[in-house]
């Protein structure tokens, strides 16, 4: 059945429009008395004010490399996570670990470990599929440089970022 | 006002206004007569005629040519294309403005009081002051600012609209009125009558 | 030649546009983002201040963001001039001039001051002492819609055509009741000179508020009605011919882009925008002037007091800026409350209600001055 939407019928003060601006006008000016007291949350004065105290546990930061207890680098240059990058933004060049090395038998290792952090979109997926828990997503999230180059972050400073893990962490676990 | 600036706005007006003939943009040549009526209204400020210098600002450049442009855009008017020149109308123009001319001239040979230098003759404030007190001091406003000094044109154009020339007000208000209502009914739709054909 | 006369006219029309007005303009700019900010429960502009940073130092000095008009300056200035192809290009160039200097010009007549006593001369704190203030500020006011119209016809493209075209059709309606709505104040007042107008109400009340000197008469209370009328046409007039909000269609962003300045860009744009706040600013001043005194401070007739003291002719100047300081303020409170109107609806109660009710009002003013004055 149609239903007839009746236009209102507007009192004679309701068609001066005056009440309803004037009504209008008083709220814009208890939202600038409201702030001018400090009644009002405003937004985040950012670097100022920071948030890290409150960044929550599943935060996703920047990607970085660990190294283990022993200082051994975890990475194996399987090139997983290279591979799984969505917009390609790591780079690997692996190369043999030689036999006289300590941890000779693992055999592999990255000469260079590259993620161009204009690139990456902090998806996390280098993480999850680091078979070796090598790579782990930090919370710095403030990275900034001036050229291109600077925003490249190599093996020594993915290293320096990610500091050391120790023992096996279960990947699926909430808290990490 | 000293000579040079009198020669500048006379410069300014004459100027502009041969621009309004000469220009092919129908826009420069409004904009130009806009000019013109500036420099015509700072001739009239330069006679102690401020009313009217405003006057001619605020009607003529503000209201009247802003209106003459909003036409000129909205019908988009294209540049004047050359015309072969009718060489009876130059002639008959040309004698025209020199008949205008030497009409002129002989009204302004004849005319005795302008051949006082404007600056030689000053404004009487005071006695104009004293004679409308002896005449009964009909708006004391008017009297008070020529006692103080300062020449009050708009009160006095006021008070000879509305007292000396009150009927002829009346009858160009009514005439304006009429016009206006004229305008109203010619240019307003037929809708009724096109519907009524259309059966 | 009196060279003091030229001299304090010099330093009147240098200092008060350059000095007052230009800077008033600037910090309108930040005004305005204020305003609309702590409406909005934001903060709005509160960075820039002193770069102590370049100079080694640690922190930077905020101050509040006041420098922000200046940042914004230097960017319009180093933004690039950009003329596109298909303008006409004289009138291009001529449409932000057009609109800049009539909106200067208006302050000319204004008395931002009473007298300033300097070295035991008086100096009237106004630029040109005209018999005709109002009328003056009105004829140039209505030459600043040529730069709107032009810079909508010369940038030769659609929008800011509409734009022009409809600034041009809104500032001839309200002329209208803007003139018409003026035309009772000066009725009562009986006086054309603004300087003389302001100091009649420093001795007998403000129009709107008659409550010293001959104010408390009762022939002043009863004009009260047809004034508060005149009072709220001529500022919903003046809202309308400076452009602003609720009445912004020639440059309203969600219709036309930008109006009638889409094709301007670096100073050309920041003469336009710099023109509408000199514009805003100076009609709060005329608001002002008529209507709340001018530079009177309430309660106190000090006129004669300014001529012989150095301090009560500052005194008065503060007083005029602070009044129009509060007036830019209702502008802008104005603009971030009120949505705008659609372009019938403008049309609509220009011609049909506020002309009326500004014709209406002269009747009713005459009326009660004939009735008040026997």
């Amino acid at each position: 059945m149609a239903y007839v939407v009746e236009r209102p019928k507007l009192s004679f003060a309701e068609k001066l429009y005056f009440p309803s601006i004037l009504k209008g006008l008083k709220i814009t000016l208890g939202h600038i008395i409201r702030l001018m007291r400090g009644r009002t949350k405003v937004t985040m004065q950012y670097p100022e004010e920071k948030w890290d105290a409150s960044l929550p546990a599943h935060y996703r930061g920047a990607p970085t490399l660990v190294t283990d207890e022993v200082g051994r680098e975890r990475c194996v240059a399987c090139q997983l996570c290279e591979f799984i990058c969505p917009p390609r933004a790591i780079t690997i060049t692996p190369e043999q670990i030689p036999t006289e090395d300590k941890w000779a038998k693992v055999e592999k290792r990255p000469r260079e470990f590259k993620i161009d952090m204009i690139r990456c979109i902090y998806c996390g997926m280098c993480e999850e599929v680091c078979p070796e828990q090598a790579i782990y997503l930090r919370k710095d999230y403030a990275i900034t440089g001036t050229t291109r180059e600077e925003m490249v972050h190599d093996k020594k400073r993915l290293y320096e970022l990610g500091g050391v893990r120790e023992g096996l962490v279960n990947k699926w676990n909430e808290l990490k | 006002m000293p000579q040079p600036l009198f020669y500048l706005f006379v410069a300014v007006m004459l100027g502009f206004g041969a621009a309004v003939v000469l220009l092919r943009n129908p826009v420069s040549s409004a904009l130009s007569l806009v000019v013109s009526f500036a420099g015509l209204a700072a001739l009239y400020v330069s006679l102690n005629a401020y009313f009217a210098g405003v006057l001619q600002v605020l009607v003529y450049a503000g209201a009247v040519m802003v209106l003459f442009l909003f036409i000129i855009m909205l019908m988009d008017i294209r540049e004047e294309q050359r015309r072969k020149i009718n060489k009876v109308a130059v002639v008959g123009g040309a004698a025209l403005v020199v008949g205008f001319v030497v009409q002129l001239g002989g009204v302004l040979a004849g005319y005795e009081a302008g051949r006082k230098p404007l600056d030689r003759v000053p404004l009487q404030l005071a006695e104009a002051a004293e004679a409308r007190r002896a005449v009964g001091n009909v708006s004391p406003g008017i009297t008070a600012d020529l006692e103080r000094g300062t020449l009050p044109d708009t009160k006095l154009v006021g008070e000879a609209l509305f007292t000396r020339y009150h009927l002829q007000l009346q009858m160009v208000g009514v005439l304006l009125l009429v016009a206006t209502v004229g305008v109203i009914v010619i240019s307003r739709r037929e809708d009724r009558v096109v519907s009524g054909s259309g059966e | 030649m009196d060279w003091f006369l030229v001299l304090s006219s010099l330093i009147k029309i240098s200092g008060f546009t350059f000095l007052v007005i230009l800077p008033m303009v600037a910090l309108c700019s930040l005004a305005e983002r204020k305003v609309s900010a702590y409406i909005q429960d934001r903060v709005g502009p509160n960075r820039v201040g002193v770069p102590m940073t370049i100079f080694g130092a640690k922190k930077d000095f905020p101050l509040f963001g006041l420098i922000q008009p200046l940042a914004d300056g230097l960017k319009f200035i180093l933004k690039e001039d950009l003329t596109p192809k298909h303008v006409r290009k004289f009138y291009f160039w001529l449409a932000p001039v057009l609109t800049m200097v009539p909106a200067l010009l208006t302050c000319a007549v204004i008395p931002f001051g009473s007298y300033l006593n300097i070295g035991g001369r008086e100096v009237k704190m106004v630029i040109a002492d005209l018999n005709v203030g109002p009328l003056f500020t009105f004829a140039i006011a209505s030459l600043g819609v040529y730069g709107i119209v032009l810079a909508g016809w010369a940038s030769n493209s659609k929008y800011p055509f509409l734009g022009g075209v409809r600034s041009s059709s809104q500032m001839i309606s309200y002329e209208i009741a803007l003139g018409l709505s003026v035309v009772p104040v000066l009725m009562v007042f009986q006086e054309l000179n603004l300087g003389m107008i302001v100091e009649e109400q420093d001795r007998n009340g403000w129009l709107l508020l008659p409550l010293w000197g001959e104010g408390l008469s009762w022939q002043r209370w009863a004009l009260l009605l047809p004034m508060g009328i005149s009072f709220v046409v001529f500022t919903i007039a003046m809202f309308a011919e400076t452009n602003r909000m609720p009445f912004d269609l020639p440059e309203c962003e969600t219709e036309l882009v930008a109006g009638y300045h889409t094709e301007y860009s670096s100073m050309k744009f920041a003469m336009f925008f710099l023109g509408e706040y000199a514009a805003m600013i100076i009609g709060s001043g005329l608001i002002v002037t008529l209507f709340l005194g001018g530079w009177s401070i309430p309660f106190l007739p000090t006129a004669e007091l300014a001529k012989t003291t150095w301090w009560m002719g500052l005194l008065h100047m503060g007083c005029f800026l602070t009044k129009v300081a509060a007036f830019i303020f209702f502008f802008m409170w104005v603009r971030w409350t009120l949505p705008r109107f659609r372009f019938d609806q403008l049309m609509r109660l220009g011609w049909v209600f506020f002309f009326e009710l500004a014709l209406a009002n002269v009747f009713l003013t005459a009326l009660i001055l004939m009735i008040v004055k026997r």
